[in-house]
Order: structure tokens, then C-alpha cells, then sequence
């Protein structure tokens, strides 16, 4: 069997939950080999890629790549390309993901598919479009194939793989350092687990109001163990930071559970979230369309619905 | 700054969307046109930065004949001339031999700036500024909130995970952005009117220096293998709150194991 590379999502040293499910999925495709990609690498690190079936780890974990916007990391994996010939290449499906993706894409001359939603025999990938209304199967047919995955296509399954190290030696090019990163904002976060990732997500929009109201979702996502979301007109009002913004412009979220309150449901934001298995709508408009995909609707002023909701999962538990 | 803003025409996302059974091509005959709702964003963007700094502002689109609908449009806004690409040759092409063509077109026109919605909103690919920038061999200025430029240096915040990054770099460079940037102006009457009389250039694959071979369903690098409408999601069940609202809707959670 082939190797199959997989770029590794990690923050402050972790790997995310992402490339576990990039680990499990490129498993059943051949061999896993996990790229590593800046600063942050441990053995705890390694242990983690080992423990989901990563056979080599591939370490870059200079700075300089992650200095410089996106093109160093697509050389790093060209490179890789050059010298291993995988048979494919996994990222996650994130913004930035896809533009390592794409910049690979050319560099290597393959095809690239962007936010599968499933991955089978052949590379076959499952893509959802047009806000999930078409299911459609598509594949490369030159070059390797890069395939991005969407954040929580499949459950990341644990077996252990070789883990062995090699170390690869980059500097990124002159090119690559054209667009030089000379501060990192971080804005609040908070111990929820993060948006893209999340198994539960609960979205406020318009109805909730103001930003002190927000305190009714956050409470709700807390009882159960959930990220937070906003619609457009929340973020744009300010009463939540915009990196929480769910939707066409915002993040695509495909949780098991999606918690939608004062939330209308227009095109650019079902787009971001209407592959989540199961979604439950909170609204006090009978007519708002986000009722239209609910699985669990309750017609309701969330100000009554969503605190006595969280008071019952508490008491529940 | 000679500033080129890239605009697609896409279907208007309010209608119902469809691949062409034949080529399995997404049906662009069936359904209004409109301008992807970020290049308004972007073309904003473009004539925010010439009022500041001077200079010219063109449109590039690559697309089937009616997409003049929507160079019209960004005309109508402000902008200064357009070029049309437009060939039989590009139908079906993918984002690699899209970014190519674009790339050569922009060759040709010459360029500062170029400028680009994040994403569309039919394909959604979200990779074709990576692109381009890869193939101008110019800085990557992506997914931005805000664009500075002063003389040959521009600075961006690029929107990310935990908040954004701040990025410098020199022109020229291709950058993209994101709705939180501005808010895209109205055309009014007059720019209506004037936008008929502005110079919009035609361009063949032969005239941008595009292979032919290397473009259009032919050449491309991926195959839609089949599609099919996606199963509606079964019915939901929806209550009226009459003050248990919440338990009703702890009692499904439970029923699913959520809780
Ligand atoms: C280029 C572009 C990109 C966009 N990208 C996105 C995107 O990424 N994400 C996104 O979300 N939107 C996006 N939008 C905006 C989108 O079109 C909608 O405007 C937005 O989603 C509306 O947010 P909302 O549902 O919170 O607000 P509204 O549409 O105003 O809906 C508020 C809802 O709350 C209900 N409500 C009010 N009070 C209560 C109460 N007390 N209890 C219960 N229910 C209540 C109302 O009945 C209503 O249904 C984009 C638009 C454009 C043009
Ligand atoms: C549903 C669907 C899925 C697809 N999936 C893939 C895929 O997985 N892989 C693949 O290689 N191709 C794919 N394609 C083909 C892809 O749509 C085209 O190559 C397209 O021209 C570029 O992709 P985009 O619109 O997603 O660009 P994006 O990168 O999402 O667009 C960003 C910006 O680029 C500019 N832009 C894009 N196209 C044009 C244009 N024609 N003229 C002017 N400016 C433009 C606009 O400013 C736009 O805001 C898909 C097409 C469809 C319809």
C-alpha cells in the first residue's frame, strides 16, 4: 500500500481533532503519514499521530513556516510530494486548508477537491453543494490527489500506527516569505471546544438581541458541552466576535448537533451549517425558513425556551 | 495603483441550483446570473483604494457571454473599464485551469492590485486566490478585513481562527476579502448610465495567451463521477411553547442520546 500524507492541523503544540479523522480516514486508504508543519512538535505530539495510525511523521518545525502566509507550508508538502510520492494528499477543509491546498495544486500539477464530506476507494470523494441541495461523487484524475476534508466527516478511530520521525529540513523560498505575518491577534476563546471541531454546536442570531443576552447561549452551550456559534447579524452587530460567525462567509460547521436560536435561516447561513446531523431550532416566527430543516422545532421566545432547556439538561445529568 | 477586481457571475443563490445532466457542468442557462455577493465587497475595496491613492480601476471576469450582466454591474459601481474572457474553449474548466487563464489574462492587463471576493458562492472552492498568487509569483494577501496601502508597501489583517494576522508585504500582490471589510456601495443612476458608455475589452483564449489544451472540460484534473439531488431531510417535528418549550426540547435530546 501507498503512503498517504496528511498535513497536520495543531495549535499551542496539540493536534486537533481534524487530523485524527484525516489519520482514520487516509488509514483505510493505504499508509498514513502525518506532516507536521512549524513550531510546537513534542513527543506527546507524536504519540497522539502514532496512537491514530500515523506509520512516518514527517517533522518541519521551524517558525519560518508559519511565518509567511500559506505558501511555505504548500513547498514543504510539494517537496514532499517530489521525494515520497504519496498517492494522496489529506488537509482539513478550513480556509486556510484549502489555500495550502490550492497553491499545492498548482505547484505539483495535480487536481484538488475541495470540502469532501467523505472519502472512499480510489479517492472517490462526496461532496455536498449548493447549500447541501446536490450530493455529488467526484474525483481527481491527474497528478496526486489533494483532497480537502471537512472538519467531522468521519469519527476519529484510534490504532496504532509505527510513528516513525524523519525530520525535514526546509527554508521557505524567497517567494514564499512575499507576504511576511508580523502579528498574531488572538481574540477571546474561552475553554469551549472550538467552532469547526465541535461535536455540538448552539447558534445565536438576531433574536438574542444584544451582546449581554449572548450569556443565554454561551450558559446553554456550556450545560452541554458545546461551541458557540453566531449568524452574520449577530457578528455584524457586534454582540459576538466575527471568528464565530457561522455560514457562507463564516465557518462551515458539521456537527452532530446544531442548536439554532432566533436564527431565520437565510441561504448564507444554512450554507455554513446544513450538514449537521441533527438540528434543533428555537424561533418565534412559525414561518422563519431555518424550520424547514429542523429535526426538532419549538415555535418559542427563546428568552423562555433556551434558559428553562438548559435548566432540564442540568437537571438531567 | 492600477487595481484589476476579479468578478464572477453565479447563479442567484435564492434560486434552485443544478448540474447539467450531460456534462455535469453546473447548468448556468437555467437560472438567473447575478455577481457573487463578495466581488461587491471586492470591487468596493478596489475603488475605495483609487479615491484614495489614484489610478484605475479595471474588472475581469471569466465567463460565458451574459456575464457582461455583471461587468456591467461593477461598472455601474465606479469602476473604470473591463475585460471579458470568454471563450467556448473554458466551459467546464476547474480552478486549476480557471486560476491559469485568469493568470495569463492579468498578464496581459498588467497589474498593482488585484483584488478578489474570499470565496464563491456556486463552487465555493475558496482556492482561487492561493492561486493566482502561486502562479504571478506575487504575495498572498487572503481572506482580509482590512487593506492599507502606502506607496509600494500594503499591509492587511487576514482574518484567522483566534482573531487575525497582521501581513505585509510589497505590491504588487493579490489579495482577497472577506464581508467584514466595507459595505459595497449602490450604483447610482448616473453610474448607471455611464457604465454603458465604458470600454469593456473582449478577450479569446488566443488573444491572453491561453493554451487551448489546457483548459475546459477536456483538460481538467478533476471529474464529477455523478450527482444526485440530495434526499430531502426526513420532516421534523415542531411544538409550540406553552411554557415547556425547553422540556420538550430536552426530552428529544435525550430521546437521541444527546443527554
Ligand atoms: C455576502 C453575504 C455573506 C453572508 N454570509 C453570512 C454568513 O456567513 N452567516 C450568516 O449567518 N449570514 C450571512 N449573511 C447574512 C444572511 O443573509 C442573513 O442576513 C443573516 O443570516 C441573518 O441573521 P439572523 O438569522 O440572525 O437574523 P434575522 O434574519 O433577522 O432573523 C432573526 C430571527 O430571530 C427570530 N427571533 C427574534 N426574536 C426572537 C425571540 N425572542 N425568540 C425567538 N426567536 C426570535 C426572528 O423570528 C427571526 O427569524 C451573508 C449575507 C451576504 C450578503
Ligand atoms: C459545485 C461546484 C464544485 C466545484 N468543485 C471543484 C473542486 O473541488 N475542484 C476544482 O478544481 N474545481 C471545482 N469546481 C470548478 C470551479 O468552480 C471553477 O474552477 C471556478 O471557476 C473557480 O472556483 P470558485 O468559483 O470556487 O473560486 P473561489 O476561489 O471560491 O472564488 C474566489 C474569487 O475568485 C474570483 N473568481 C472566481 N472565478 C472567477 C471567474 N470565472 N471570473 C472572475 N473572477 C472569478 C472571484 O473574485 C471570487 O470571489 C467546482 C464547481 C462547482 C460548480
Amino acid at each position: 500500500m501507498s503512503e498517504i500524507l496528511v498535513l497536520v492541523e495543531h495549535v499551542d503544540g496539540e493536534v486537533k481533532k481534524v487530523t485524527l479523522e484525516l489519520l482514520t480516514l487516509a488509514r483505510t486508504l493505504g499508509e498514513a503519514s502525518a506532516v507536521w508543519a512549524g513550531p510546537g512538535y513534542s513527543e506527546a505530539a507524536k504519540a497522539k499521530l502514532a496512537e491514530y495510525g500515523a506509520d512516518k511523521v514527517y517533522v518541519a518545525d521551524s517558525d519560518e513556516i508559519v511565518n509567511y502566509v500559506v505558501a511555505p507550508k504548500a513547498e514543504l508538502l510539494a517537496k514532499l510530494v517530489g521525494d515520497k510520492s504519496p498517492a494522496a494528499v489529506l488537509v482539513a477543509a478550513t480556509t486556510e486548508g484549502k489555500e495550502v491546498a490550492g497553491r499545492l495544486a498548482v505547484k505539483t500539477d495535480s487536481g484538488v477537491i475541495t470540502d469532501a464530506v467523505g472519502l472512499g476507494e480510489g479517492f472517490v470523494a462526496d461532496q455536498s453543494i449548493f447549500g447541501g441541495g446536490v450530493n455529488v461523487r467526484s474525483r481527481v484524475t491527474k497528478g496526486t490527489p489533494i483532497v480537502a476534508v471537512r472538519p467531522n466527516s468521519t469519527a476519529p478511530v484510534a490504532a496504532a500506527g509505527a510513528g516513525a520521525e524523519e525530520k525535514v529540513e526546509v527554508a521557505p523560498s524567497d517567494a514564499a516569505r512575499a507576504a511576511k505575518i508580523v502579528e498574531r491577534v488572538k481574540e477571546e476563546k474561552g475553554a469551549r471546544p472550538e467552532l469547526t471541531e465541535a461535536a455540538i454546536v448552539v447558534s445565536g442570531g438576531r433574536g438574542v438581541g444584544s451582546a449581554e443576552n449572548f450569556a443565554i447561549i454561551e450558559k446553554l452551550a456550556d450545560s452541554i458541552g458545546a461551541a458557540v456559534g453566531a449568524s452574520r447579524a449577530a457578528t455584524d452587530a457586534k454582540w459576538y466576535p466575527h471568528q464565530f460567525q457561522v455560514g457562507q462567509t463564516g465557518k462551515t460547521v458539521s456537527p452532530q448537533l446544531y442548536i439554532a436560536a432566533g436564527i431565520s435561516g437565510a441561504i448564507q447561513h444554512r450554507a455554513g451549517m446544513q450538514t449537521s446531523k441533527t438540528i434543533i431550532v428555537i424561533n418565534k416566527d412559525p414561518e422563519a425558513p431555518i424550520f424547514e430543516i429542523a429535526d426538532f422545532g419549538v415555535v418559542g421566545d427563546l428568552f423562555q425556551v433556551v434558559p428553562q432547556l438548559t435548566e432540564e439538561i442540568e437537571k438531567r445529568k | 495603483m492600477n487595481i484589476v477586481v476579479c468578478v464572477k457571475q453565479v447563479p442567484d443563490t435564492a434560486t434552485e441550483r443544478k448540474l447539467r445532466s450531460d456534462d455535469k457542468t453546473l447548468d448556468r442557462d437555467a437560472v438567473d446570473g447575478v455577481v457573487n455577493e463578495l466581488d461587491e465587497y471586492a470591487v468596493e475595496e478596489a475603488l475605495r483604494l483609487k479615491e484614495a491613492h489614484g489610478g484605475e480601476v479595471t474588472v475581469l471576469t471569466m465567463g460565458p457571454a451574459k456575464a457582461t450582466e455583471t461587468i456591467r454591474k461593477a461598472l455601474a459601481m465606479g469602476a473604470d473599464k473591463a475585460v471579458h474572457l470568454s471563450d467556448d474553449a473554458l466551459h467546464g474548466s476547474d480552478a486549476l485551469s480557471t486560476s491559469y487563464a485568469m493568470a495569463q489574462a492579468l498578464k496581459k492587463i498588467g497589474f498593482d492590485l488585484v483584488i478578489l471576493g474570499s470565496e464563491s458562492t456556486d463552487a465555493r472552492t475558496g482556492v482561487l486566490a492561493a492561486m493566482l498568487a502561486e502562479r504571478l509569483g506575487t504575495p498572498q494577501l487572503t481572506l482580509a478585513r482590512k487593506v492599507e496601502v502606502n506607496g509600494s508597501a500594503i499591509a492587511i489583517e487576514r482574518i484567522t481562527d483566534y482573531g487575525f494576522d497582521k501581513v505585509e508585504a510589497t505590491l504588487p500582490a493579490v489579495v482577497s476579502v472577506v464581508e467584514k471589510i466595507n459595505e459595497p456601495r449602490y450604483p447610482s443612476f448616473k453610474g448607471i448610465m455611464a457604465a454603458k458608455k465604458k470600454p469593456v475589452e473582449t478577450l479569446g483564449i488566443a488573444d491572453a495567451s491561453v493554451d487551448g489544451s489546457a483548459v475546459g472540460l477536456a483538460a481538467a484534473y478533476s471529474e464529477v463521477a455523478e450527482f444526485a439531488a440530495a434526499p430531502p431531510r426526513a420532516a421534523g417535528t415542531v411544538v409550540k411553547d406553552e411554557g415547556d418549550g425547553g422540556v420538550k426540547a430536552a426530552d428529544f435530546l435525550a430521546s437521541k442520546k444527546f443527554i
